[in-house]
């Protein structure tokens, strides 16, 4: 080794070392269109000198192109990332962004100030230690700093750097920037900050940014990145009780079996007892395993493998918790939803609801309210749109466990997922358990089902006729009722039409109130086969979500789908009821086939060509189905 | 080490051994997508370190376009011999038929079919639902706004208008029979964070990166190593040693040397920090025109 690479080698050992100490801040910004968030992000970039000389040589050329400062360079355009986007001169994803110092490495996530676009910023802050809120210095606050701060606070961050931008262009007063402070101030009291930095800025000329200016002699406080590279963050989430959520399951071979997950809040020590909530067992830490060898100790962030000295069962999906401080555990919560999808919420839909590593059906039991992101007011609502947000309690297929957001942003936060697009639908911050569940226990009864169908001779089943209207659903089904009486079976006819005018007399034609009405019905029918019968079900059902759902209620074998296929100028031509002429005529709204869509069955287990057959002969297509798999 | 935080490096080395394991145990049929270097190798690295002490619970595969560095592929059967990993090795046949290469067919069509064809023949041949791969966010501006599971069409298209919010460390990994995600466990890293931790954790690397004498012509401003008699040489262009390292590997005709005396990880290290050009300004294929990656992405390019 020369001489000289001995020199890099012990400086490279000392920078090394510092690095080994830096940390981490993850920042949102947030502002309106022209409040010159991606010029701030830009200045950060360039003044801790992360720039190199070809991004500068494109960024001077771009700047030349397509920029608005004149020719001068525009630092937005380091943001700018998707070249549509550029094109239209905003940014309109979440975008993250890297820089450095001694100090600690910042990880940026860039999100539009556009109402549109609250999914994106709740995205962005969703990982943010902290908020960088713009205001434009001329125009103080804006109902979008009130929206901002709002996301923000619901999303669980706790301070938040006021940066009054463009001081420049208000001659550096401070009267004005004490007023915006003051007015934020008193604005801001109800969303329970700890900490509120004002910091006057001026971004494209560089003023309190990296050095104190001298525009600004009035101003004590200290530059952003001086804040940004000091604010303490994360105190709490090692005094909180230790959770670890279980990812994945490791063996090697039979005689480890390891449990990999990431530390969500605490610690966690070698011999120290550990509860699996859901199930209420317990062990104790034999050993925390890692591939640079084992922990005595671990605690939150550290993506560990913990080992038992008991065999309990835990899978993916389960949580190790401290014992003395143990989660909820429960399948009904109340929670906090942000709506992020084009695709209207569905009240009574299921979804996938992933927590931690835990996913389970869920539905939305109750929506209480929603909240104007402007006005904070609370307003009535039977659905959330693309970024509304609304307080409501939802229903799990089985209790999980976790804590309250306000506790825990890792245990208390989901997501939902739509189980037919695979969309990310929805994000969702927990307040608190509801006990409720708990209090209805299902009554066990000696009489069962196969009991009850035993004793009337036959296999009680769901036959769920699915088809436009007027494709002749309810006119089959009539018929094979009448040959199963006949034949001495016991049946029961739900109809579409007959159950509005009673249990379903209060739900509209909304796609929220078609699913509510779905899950009824399935609901009904789900009794009416427990009871031993032959349901049979007639009904548009237009989405295969719902369909899914009640087969879904229903033991395997259960629920047989048939799908009456008649294309829809046939059943337009037949218009029995008259209802196609006025749907067509506009008289009747969000009718199936016209201005709502019918989602065509993937996987019925009969299929009556509507277009052919006769009722007659569908009817016996039917019962000889029936026949042959033994229901009757 | 103080013990309420983590460095940097610990942090991102955590969030990439979750982002390792929520793949494996959401998806059926993962791959890692193994290129050979510098981030093809912290990736495997993290790999190791996610599932010890099983083995890494899924295949690499190397795409080879038969134009890469000869010592990158014998760098990869080394490793492969040594850490004892499932490697899938894939070469798009209908393109050496042809035989399509970058001096006959130009960087554009090369890289189409020996790369990103090839690529998505792979993943159809052996039907992958999810494939892991090295890119961050900081290399170039139309990834900043990539998830860290990146859905991919039945055809691997990437729709950045179309992506799905991305929320806490919770990663949706529902696909449709034939759809698949992208896994990118390295996007909050920088290169910067890749060296350091390379040298951190002492991870072997292609000799290629560290400066050496080699033989390379200059071209379009861009130092061309010579690696084999597949060159043909321009009129009064003669190989010159110089003392050169790769920062990116890739197609050695397509990648561009730096003069460099940085012959140790610490020297690269010290010459990253006062580095004036960024890394992807060795490669010919990002020069096309502004906006060239994102095209590339959407057509399935990684």
């Amino acid at each position: 080794m020369s001489a000289h690479t001995q020199t890099a080698a012990s400086e490279i050992d000392q920078y090394l070392k510092g690095q080994e100490e830096k940390g981490m801040l993850r920042f949102i910004t947030c502002g309106s269109v022209d409040d010159g968030k991606s010029t701030l992000i830009g200045r950060l970039l360039w003044d801790s000198k992360l720039l190199f000389e070809d991004q500068l040589a494109t960024l001077t050329a771009e700047s030349k192109r397509v920029g608005t400062q004149g020719g001068d360079i525009d630092y937005a355009l380091l943001l700018d990332g998707l070249q549509a986007e550029r094109e239209q001169g905003i940014t309109i994803d979440v975008a993250y962004r890297f820089f450095a110092t001694d100090k600690r490495k910042f990880i940026v996530a860039d999100t539009p100030g556009h109402e549109q676009y609250t999914r994106n910023m709740v995205t962005g802050a969703s990982t943010a230690d902290i908020a960088v809120i713009l205001i434009d210095a001329r125009k103080g606050i804006l109902t979008q700093t009130q929206r901002h701060s709002f996301l923000v606070s619901l999303i669980g961050i706790r301070k938040v750097v006021l940066a009054i931008n463009k001081m420049d262009l208000v001659e550096f007063k401070e009267e004005i920037f004490n007023k915006i402070t003051k007015d934020y101030q008193e604005f801001a009291g109800q969303l329970g900050f700890e900490t509120i930095q004002p910091i006057p800025l001026s971004a494209l000329k560089g003023d309190n940014i990296t050095a104190k200016s001298e525009n600004t002699p009035w101003y004590n406080g200290p530059a952003l990145l001086d804040f940004l590279e000091t604010v303490q963050i994360n105190e709490t989430k090692l005094d909180q009780p230790f959770r670890m959520p279980v990812q994945w399951v490791n063996r090697p071979n039979l005689d480890f079996r390891g449990f990999s997950g990431t530390i969500a809040s605490g610690t966690i020590r070698v011999g120290e007892g550990i509860v699996e909530p859901s199930s209420g067992q317990t062990s104790t830490v034999k050993e925390i395993v890692t591939f640079d060898g084992n922990l005595e100790e671990a605690f939150a962030g550290q993506a560990v493998t913990i080992t038992l000295n008991d065999e309990i069962d835990i899978s993916r999906g389960d949580m190790l918790c401290a014992l003395q401080d143990r989660p909820a555990t429960a399948d009904q919560f109340e929670a906090k939803l942000v709506w992020m999808n084009e695709e209207e919420l569905l009240p009574s839909r299921n979804y996938i609801l992933k927590l931690g590593s835990s996913s389970t059906l869920a539905r939305i039991s109750s929506l209480k309210y929603k909240v104007n992101v402007n006005t904070l007011e609370h307003t009535a609502t039977k659905t959330l749109a693309l970024n509304e947000i609304g307080i409501c309690n939802l229903a799990l297929d089985k209790a999980i466990s976790f804590d309250p957001y306000a506790e825990n942003r890792q245990t208390g936060s989901f997501i939902l997922i739509d189980r037919f697009s695979n969309a990310t639908v929805g994000a969702g911050v927990i307040d608190f358990a509801l006990r409720r569940a708990d209090n209805i226990h299902w009554q066990s009864v000696d009489i069962h089902k196969e009991a009850r169908s035993e004793q009337k001779g036959q296999k009680a089943s769901v036959l769920w006729f699915t088809g436009l209207s007027g494709s002749g659903k309810s006119t089959i089904a009539n018929l094979v009722e009448k040959k199963l009486h006949s034949k001495g079976k016991h049946t029961y006819l739900l109809d579409g039409d007959n159950v509005r005018h009673g249990l379903n007399k209060d739900l509209g034609f909304t796609d929220a109130d078609r699913v509510e009405n779905i899950r009824r019905v399935a609901e009904t029918s789900r009794l009416f086969v427990d009871a031993g019968l032959i349901t049979l079900v007639s009904f548009i059902s237009p989405f295969r979500s719902e369909r899914q759902m009640a087969r879904g209620l229903l033991e395997d074998g259960e629920f047989l789908e048939v799908f009456v296929d008649t294309p829809l100028e046939i059943c337009e031509e037949r218009d029995i009821k008259g209802l196609y002429a006025k749907a067509r005529a506009g008289e009747i709204k969000n009718f199936t086939g016209i201005d709502s869509s019918y989602e065509v069955p993937e996987n019925a287990e009969i299929i009556i060509d509507g277009s052919k057959a006769s009722a007659e002969d569908a009817a016996d297509q039917i019962i000889g189905y029936l026949e042959t798999k033994g229901f009757i | 080490m103080n013990r309420s935080k983590l460095s940097h490096l610990r942090q991102l080395e955590a969030e990439s051994i979750h982002i390792f394991r929520e793949v494996a145990a959401e998806f059926e049929k993962p791959v890692m997508l193994y290129s050979i270097g510098k981030d093809s190798s912290v990736l495997l690295h993290l790999a190791r370190k996610a599932f010890h002490p099983s083995p890494i619970p899924f295949p690499l595969l190397h795409v080879d376009t038969t134009w890469k560095f000869r010592e990158m592929i014998e760098f990869r059967d080394n490793l492969a011999k040594e850490y004892g990993f499932d490697l899938l090795v894939h070469i798009n046949a209908d393109g050496v038929e042809k035989g399509i290469g970058p001096f006959s067919h130009g960087s554009a069509l090369h890289t189409d079919v020996m790369k990103t064809e090839s690529l998505k023949q792979a993943l159809n041949h052996y039907k992958f639902d999810a494939a892991f791969g090295g890119a961050r966010r900081d290399e170039e501006a139309s990834r900043a706004k990539e998830r860290v599971f990146s859905f991919r069409s039945e055809n691997h298209r990437w729709d950045p208008k179309n992506q799905r919010p991305e929320l806490w460390n919770l990663y949706n990994a529902r696909v449709r029979p034939g759809e698949s995600i992208r896994a990118f466990p390295l996007s909050n890293w920088t290169e910067l964070d890749i060296w350091q931790y390379i040298y951190l954790e002492n991870i072997p690397i292609v000799p290629l990166y560290l400066a050496k004498e080699r033989p390379v012509v200059e071209r379009d401003g861009m130092l061309i190593m010579v690696d084999d008699d597949r060159m043909p040489l321009k009129d009064g262009e003669t190989p010159e040693m110089r003392s050169v390292r790769f920062r990116t590997l890739g197609c050695y005709p397509l990648t561009g040397a730096v003069e460099s005396t940085a012959s140790t990880l610490p020297e690269i290290i010290q010459e990253m920090l006062v580095a004036r050009t960024s890394e992807r300004q060795g490669r010919l294929i990002d020069k096309d025109q502004a906006g060239s990656m994102e095209k590339k992405k959407q057509e399935g390019y990684f």
